[in-house]
């Protein structure tokens, strides 16, 4: 064995610095997008119309970023997308929990109807306009309402949840049972804190998915009052209403209003360049409970 | 073990007794359950009008039932050109996604594992698992700076090279390639993971008896790793046939322009343009409800015949 590896170790040490080498150009490629996005919001304008920025700002300055941070439009945006984020991510948590727990007890009858009804709307989905016509007899439409509850349980991430919970032992809560224990009370003192690695996934699922969503604001929010910030954005990229700023800056510099776009780009997904690395261990687990099947 | 037997063996009838011990597990799915019905159920009902004529002022039982024995929309929706324009424009981005994108994150996966350095493979992973995170605003963004025609870092380089500048979002053609790459950039490292899974359960044994074997670092991936993980990749190609007409919504919209419509324009954003926009309501659920049954079939069709071929299906 031992001298099996003397003889491969040159060529296959070779083999391992290809596969680094590969694997570095993967990730630059991964950040380039961004590294470039930050030069440009950093870099005077003068400079962007100059064809001089690459990746490295040049004429150094931060005015992008505190045009954008003085911007009320903005930080209403910023603040209710915050907002919104936290409430969604609490309120989802629970009604996942809620419906994960009851469903891996065998004995509750009609588990298996219940599981049924649950796989259909994986597999079904009415469409946009029924949603909407639902959305208007509910009284939701333009209702901030419409951007939390719609979307408060997905059931992909309960799957998650069972199957995580199907690998707690069933004899802790059976002696807990045994004890006297009720229902309510296993899952508060036995099953949620056994389920802090799930919970971190799911959080993070559920509050990237609320910050990174436009498409129900999009879809049944008129009132810009309660635009999330995504939904913003997309209307200054596309320079819908963002009459001020276009004014403010004036047309013939297109230079200073890139690096405005690409400052309030850039500030808008901070928060979860900040959260995501320090879960990462409790997601690629999660993601792999997605993938087992029942 | 015995216990659970005995336990199932027995059926306990649902009577007062039962429920006086497991009322609280009811409890506890009325809210879920109330939801799904009201969200995920009470839609379907709405889906009718997909055979009415939709008149704001009746109820649902009250329209008309709409020409042709209810099919005039279905009719309607393929008699028109915008609606065919869409359906083609999701099924060439969806195969092309397929063709394309399905490969590389299990390419990726398998680079991965030949990693030796624990600290340089985790830094590699969080870096591409970047991507996921942003939404398809801030990944239009980022292009729009990356490709813009003139000052854009890409065509910099480019002019750089002496080539002319390339209209990476603002030209049809291109537009799709640029839309197929993001999708990639945006998905293969977090798509990975389950195959980086899938390869952490194949056996080391296998592995080792190769190396006596003589085998290569090639061969070992082409003859046990990747038979290894075959199951893995199935399911996940069912899946991605399951949606060969299904698109998500957020992708495209945010990176269409009317410059290149014609081939960005597919059935999730035309749904929006004439229904939601348009207030064509009955033609739009037609839409939508033949692209829900499409989908149905594909992912029953894919299930069946690869547990034809033998493989194990996603039930």
């Amino acid at each position: 064995m031992e001298e099996n590896r003397m003889i491969h170790s040159t060529k296959s040490r070779i083999g391992d610095w290809g596969f680094v080498i590969l694997c570095v150009i993967v990730a630059i490629m991964c950040l380039l997008p961004m590294f470039n996005l930050l030069a440009r919001s950093l870099s005077s304008t003068e400079y962007l119309i100059k064809h001089e920025v690459y990746l490295l700002p040049k004429g150094l300055n931060f005015e992008a970023y505190k045009t954008v941070l003085k911007d009320p439009k903005y930080l209403r945006s910023f603040f209710w997308t915050a907002f919104l984020t936290g409430v969604c991510t609490i309120l989802s948590l629970t009604m996942t929990t809620l419906c994960a727990y009851p469903l891996i007890f065998e004995k509750l009858k009609g588990r298996h109807f219940i599981n049924i009804l649950i796989t259909i709307t994986m597999f079904f989905n009415a469409g946009t306009i029924p949603n909407y016509l639902l959305m208007q007899k509910l009284h939701l439409l333009d209702n901030p309402l419409v951007l939390i509850v719609p979307g408060c349980l997905s059931v992909y991430n309960m799957i998650i949840m069972r199957s995580f919970f199907y690998g707690i032992p069933d004899s802790l809560r059976e002696s807990a049972e045994i004890d006297g224990a009720s229902f309510f009370k296993i899952l508060w003192v036995i099953y949620v804190p056994l389920s802090k690695p799930v919970m971190a996934t799911l959080a993070l699922f559920y509050a990237v998915g609320r910050w990174n969503g436009y498409y129900d604001a999009l879809m049944y929010m008129k009132d810009k009052k309660y635009y999330p910030l995504q939904l913003l954005i997309y209307n200054i990229l596309n320079n819908i209403n963002s009459v001020e700023v276009a004014t403010q800056e004036g047309f013939s510099t297109p230079g200073l209003s890139d690096s405005l776009k690409a400052a309030t780009v850039m500030f808008s997904t901070i928060p979860i360049l900040c959260i995501y690395p320090f879960l990462q261990k409790y997601f690629i687990h999660g993601v792999t409970l997605g993938a087992v099947k029942e | 073990m015995a216990k659970e037997k005995a336990v199932k063996g027995v059926k306990t009838p649902f009577n007062k007794v039962y429920l006086k011990r497991y009322w609280q597990l009811y409890a506890l799915l009325f809210l879920p359950l109330l939801y799904l019905i009201i969200f995920k159920y009470l839609p379907m009902w709405y889906v009718m009008i997909a055979f009415k004529k939709y008149s704001i002022v009746q109820s649902i039982w009250e329209m008309p039932w709409a020409k042709n024995h209810g099919f005039e929309y279905f009719i309607k929706a393929f008699k028109s050109n915008d609606f065919i324009r869409a359906l083609k424009n999701t099924i060439t981005l969806n195969l092309k996604d397929l063709i394309f994108g399905f490969p590389v994150p299990i390419i990726f996966a398998l680079i991965l594992n030949e990693l030796r350095l624990k600290r340089f493979k985790k830094t590699v992973q969080t870096i591409t698992y970047m991507p996921h995170f942003l939404s398809w605003v801030i990944i239009y963004g980022l292009a729009l700076q990356l490709f813009a025609p003139s000052t854009g870092f890409v065509n910099l380089l480019i002019n750089k090279l002496g080539f002319e500048s390339v209209p990476f979002l603002n030209n049809s053609s291109t537009w799709v390639k640029t839309y197929i790459g993001l999708g990639i950039w945006q998905s293969f490292g977090w798509n990975s993971i389950i195959y980086l899974a899938a390869i952490a359960g194949v056996s080391p044994e296998l592995y080792e008896a190769a190396s006596v074997d003589g085998a290569g670092r090639f061969q070992k991936m082409w003859h046990i790793t990747l038979p290894g993980i075959k199951p893995t990749i199935v399911v996940l190609l069912i899946m991605a046939l399951g949606n060969i007409i299904g698109s998500g919504f957020d992708r495209p919209f945010a990176m269409q322009n009317k410059l290149v419509m014609d081939a960005a324009e597919v059935l999730a954003t035309y749904v929006y343009k004439v229904g939601i926009k348009g207030l064509q309501f009955s033609l739009t659920t037609a839409v939508g409800l033949f692209q829900s049954l499409v989908n149905v079939i594909f992912l029953l069709g894919a299930n069946f015949l690869s547990r034809k071929l033998g493989e194990r299906g996603i039930w």
